[in-house]
């Protein structure tokens, strides 16, 4: 029986798993070092903040895998020998293959900062970071202040979790505006002010120096490079992005660039290899995606589609119409087809932006300024349909036609005040004075 | 670190996130307006006893009311979760522990010891804490209050006050807002203040909340109730109709249109407790797989027992004057066998499909149904039926049933068990209602497209113990008998992937093995299987 080794239990990894076993019978192992069993990453704010017990991040009781005759080893990689086809653990072990799948993710970004790797200075991605948090910010009398270098996603969630437990929090983002190089102006104003809100110290344009160390080897301050100003802290977050976590198969013959390279059927350059999720690298981008797609969704797509090729039908991976979401504090975002911000936004691209009084709720519409085809929207503060703009941009609707739906994407729960009529109307003032 | 929580056994400070000074006002004022029930329960007292019971009162819902502003106000609107599952109270510490033996000991003495709550024996004066409720209950109704009353009271009180927490808590959400003051509204109308008017314009109609259907009032087909509604006229006659009409006609209609939600999250008394004074232990409700397989054994049995237990007792009463009524023995036996078959086979006729092994385990359950109905009726003499007392069979259901299990073990339990287990694993009609929404309904949660990341927070906030996370993460909508439709799962969510929704029966169930985003060819080779 073939035997399909999966290294990494994330989303990927058990999507792939899950679905060699509805095609097929062979043997699937998962290999981690991180836990016994698949959690949801994402979720691992939740439990510092005490909504969720770790457990109940476990998508699959522990029962599960046995039942669908999913072998599950702990244990950390160290070298792959492609040639035996053989894995050795750092524990001394080794394990054969016949495919072998890489799937390990991220792991946060340090760009050399002095003092980056003291105690008290951690990412927010693998579990052992939620660990190392707990430890070193279990409340505001052990961790007076904690400082957040890197204003994405992951940044302003370790603010929301340190904010539940009432430690104070100085943010220091390196763009003028958090998250622009992705959000448009006006959205990205908006979670400025909404951050601060939430009493956050948040300081644009701002750089980490250094880290301080007291005589322990622990945090002790930061200094900010613009102002050479030093802060008192206990605890540094880094959330500067995260990069492959691919160093163990650097030595081998797997072909790497910044993740593990790929083509479009998710192969390496050695047959019988392959990577799916964050640690895969495209030769070429597919449309406007990147090269490395890190996100839950497109992972989990991967691991679809190769279970596929690995069960004998060989098909390219091919994503849909590109969506993410995420929550910034209170405020849910959630995006389909494109929208671009600050970063690589076409000739073409043109913006309607509309923002509710009360400064928590907004939509920005994208569409080609010639052509007035509907290119995407990014909402804020409003749920929309997945479906209904998956169907409009398959049809290449325009604007107006969408401007004038907007009704048929609501997916805010019953009773909630509706807004199309005010976006509505804003969009068609907008039309009149252009 | 390890996952383990680490309760502190403190008692004075368990909890890992501090609460305000104004809130710790507020503990106490709530905490004064139950010592003063608790004098009273021992006995005290007091002079004016009206004066301190509103003192009571008032300090329990004041205090809840200024602790709920402190916490929710104070901040952003938005889901308030945080520290759940670290407060002893609420993630089964020791006061969690500590409320649950409070609260079990109240039941038991509520239903089989009312006289130490003060209760006067044969017409003797009350004592203690009744005697305490005595001004309101004259005031209301003209009579001294019963341990009934006190209850009713109280589990009044509770709704008020922890739906104004619930509606702080949720302000951002106007769904759960509206569906609270529903609770609310229905809880203090029908099920506390017209019942007392009803016995102020006609003392001898039985207790009747016109919301509560059979089977959850499982005494309103009694002999007792029965001769009580038909010994006052149209008025009685009306209202045991009303009661009859409820089941067999508003309730499917509403289920139909709506889904159970219309009554086991927006009208019911119990629904209405478990969702506000509750609602801090909603997340303790187990979700594993064996959970499930308890819950639709149990739950299957108790809807079993009080079909038979009602059915008998109605026969019991319906022997006495055979000739003159037109509803004898066989034919009531007839009827009620004639009904179960008829919708036995409708179901098949239309649902037969779908439920699969499941339909033998209806089958199986339809013919014991009707065997022992049977044996019944040819074994049964004018007070026995299965050589047993059809009353013994009825007082069974009572203790064990109406009181015990959504009593003792429904509510007492909250901090040990999750707010609805009575509503999950005994209710009889959440069964009914459950089968209809499955079945028969335009009610489901959509799940947006691709979006969930299967965090777990939907699973978490289920009272009900339904694996939200399990249906959404397929990408495939949630149609299960036991949701309540309280909505929560849909308002903690992230990333807006759930929205409660009444739209067409066609596609409403709709598993898929590849979610939307993906490429629409894949799509489409997978899920066409």
């Amino acid at each position: 029986m073939e035997h399909i080794v999966i290294i990494g239990n994330g989303i990927s990894g058990v999507t792939l798993a899950r679905h060699i076993r509805k095609l097929s019978d062979k043997k699937i192992t998962i290999v981690s070092a991180e836990t016994d069993y698949f959690f949801s990453r994402t979720a691992l704010m939740y439990i510092y903040m005490g909504h969720m017990k770790f457990e109940h991040t476990q998508p699959y009781e522990d029962w599960f895998w046995k039942k669908n005759r999913i072998n599950l080893k702990k244990g950390y990689v160290k070298t792959v020998e492609t040639k035996s086809k053989t894995l050795h653990f750092a524990e001394g072990d080794i394990l054969q293959y016949d495919k072998l799948v890489i799937a390990t993710g991220s792991k946060p970004n340090k760009f050399g900062w002095p003092g980056q790797d003291l105690d008290g200075v951690m990412g927010m991605y693998h579990k052992q970071d939620l660990e190392n948090l707990e430890k070193h910010a279990p409340n505001k009398d052990v961790c007076k202040r904690a400082v957040i270098v890197g204003g994405g996603l992951i940044g302003i969630e370790l603010a929301e979790m340190l904010n539940s437990r009432s430690i104070p929090v100085t943010f220091l983002v390196r763009e003028s505006s958090f998250w622009n190089g992705v959000l448009p102006e006006g959205e990205s104003e908006m979670i400025n002010r909404h951050i601060k809100n939430h009493h956050i110290d948040l300081r644009l344009s701002t750089n980490l120096k250094e880290i301080k160390s007291d005589k322990n080897g622990k945090v002790k301050s930061v200094i900010i490079e613009e102002t050479g100003e030093e802060l008192d802290c206990n605890v540094v977050g880094l959330t500067a992005g995260v990069s492959p976590n691919i160093n163990f198969i650097k030595d081998s013959e797997i072909e790497t660039g910044r993740g593990v390279k790929v083509n479009r059927y998710l192969e390496t350059n050695i047959p019988d290899v392959y990577a799916i999720g964050d640690c895969a690298e495209q030769h070429d981008p597919i449309g406007n995606r990147r090269p490395i797609e890190a996100v839950w969704y497109t992972g989990r797509m991967m691991g679809e589609t190769l279970a596929q090729t690995i069960c004998g039908n060989r098909i390219a991976y091919k994503p849909g119409h590109w969506f993410n979401s995420a929550k910034f504090m209170d405020i849910e975002y959630q995006t389909y087809g494109w929208v671009f911000g600050g970063k690589g936004r076409p000739d073409h691209e043109q913006h309607f932006h509309w923002k509710h009084a009360d400064d928590t709720k907004c939509i920005t519409v994208a569409y080609h300024k010639d052509t007035k085809e509907f290119l995407g929207i990014n909402t804020f503060g409003i749920r929309m349909r997945h479906e209904t703009f998956d169907t409009w941009l398959t049809e290449k609707r325009d604007v107006d036609y969408v401007m004038n739906h907007l009704p048929e994407a609501n997916f805010d729960p019953e009773f909630y005040s509706k807004f199309e009529n005010e976006i509505l109307s804003a969009y068609n003032n907008q039309l009149q004075t252009v | 670190m390890s996952n383990k929580l680490n309760h502190s056994m403190s008692l004075a400070k368990p909890d890992a996130l501090d609460i305000t000074t104004k809130q710790k006002v507020a503990l106490a004022i709530g905490i004064i307006g139950l010592i003063i029930l608790v004098l009273a329960l021992f006995n005290t007292n007091f002079p004016n006893k009206g004066l301190f019971l509103t003192l009571s009162l008032v300090s329990i819902a004041l205090g809840t009311i200024i602790y709920s502003r402190e916490a929710y106000l104070t901040k952003l609107e938005g889901i308030k979760n945080d520290g759940q599952w670290f407060k002893s109270i609420s993630s089964r510490g020791v006061w969690g522990w500590v409320l649950g033996l409070i609260l079990t000991g109240f039941y038991i003495v509520l239903y089989f010891y009312p006289h130490f709550l003060g209760l006067g024996k044969d017409g003797a004066e009350n004592t203690g804490l009744i005697s305490l409720f005595d001004p309101l209950s004259q005031l209301l109704s003209g009579r001294n209050a019963s341990q009934w009353f006190v209850y009713g009271t109280l589990y009044t009180i509770a709704i008020l006050a922890f739906g104004y927490k619930f509606i702080l808590k949720y302000r951002h959400n106007r769904y759960q807002q509206i569906r609270t003051v529903s609770v609310m509204f229905f809880q203090l109308g029908f099920a506390f203040l017209i019942p007392e008017f009803m016995y102020v314009m006609n003392s001898d109609l039985p207790y009747y909340d016109l919301k509560s259907m059979w089977p959850l009032n499982y005494y309103i087909f009694d002999e007792w109730s029965v001769n009580g509604f038909l010994s006052n006229g149209n008025i009685g006659l009306a209202l045991i109709l009303f009661g009859i009409i409820t089941i067999f006609v508003i309730s499917p209609i509403l289920t139909y249109k709506y889904g159970k939600r219309w009554y086991c999250s927006w009208v019911c008394g119990c629904g209405g407790l478990a969702e506000t004074a509750g609602d801090s232990f909603r997340h303790l409700s187990s979700k594993k797989m064996s959970a499930w397989k308890i819950e639709r054994w149990l739950i299957h049995l108790v809807l079993v027992f009080s079909v038979v237990m009602t059915t008998a007792m109605v026969y019991t009463y319906l022997g006495y004057d055979k000739n003159d009524f037109w509803l004898t023995r066989g034919l009531f036996i007839t009827l009620v066998i004639g009904f179960l078959t008829l919708v036995f086979a409708l179901v098949m006729f239309f649902r037969g499909k779908e439920l699969g092994k499941d339909a033998k385990y209806g089958a199986i359950g339809l013919f014991s149904v009707i065997a022992i109905l049977l044996i019944m009726h040819f074994t049964g003499t004018t007070d026995n039926v299965f050589y047993i007392k059809g009353s013994s069979l009825r007082s069974a259901y009572g203790i064990y049933i109406g009181s015990i299990f959504s009593g003792v073990i429904g509510t007492g339990f909250y901090p040990i068990l999750g707010s609805r287990s009575w509503c999950r694993f005994g209710c009889p009609m959440a069964a009914i209602l459950g089968f209809q929404q499955r079945l028969f309904s335009k009610f489901r949660i959509t799940t947006n497209g691709g979006q969930c990341i299967s965090c777990g927070n939907c699973s978490n906030s289920c009272e009900m113990g339904i694996d939200v996370r399990h249906y959404a993460q397929k990408g495939e909508n949630i149609v299960r008998s036991s949701c309540v439709g309280c909505g929560i799962c849909s308002a903690v969510c992230p990333r807006g992937v759930l929205k409660l929704e009444n739209d067409s029966m066609k596609g409403r169930i709709n598993p898929t093995e590849v979610l939307l985003g993906n490429d629409v060819d894949l799509m489409e080779l997978v899920n066409q299987k």
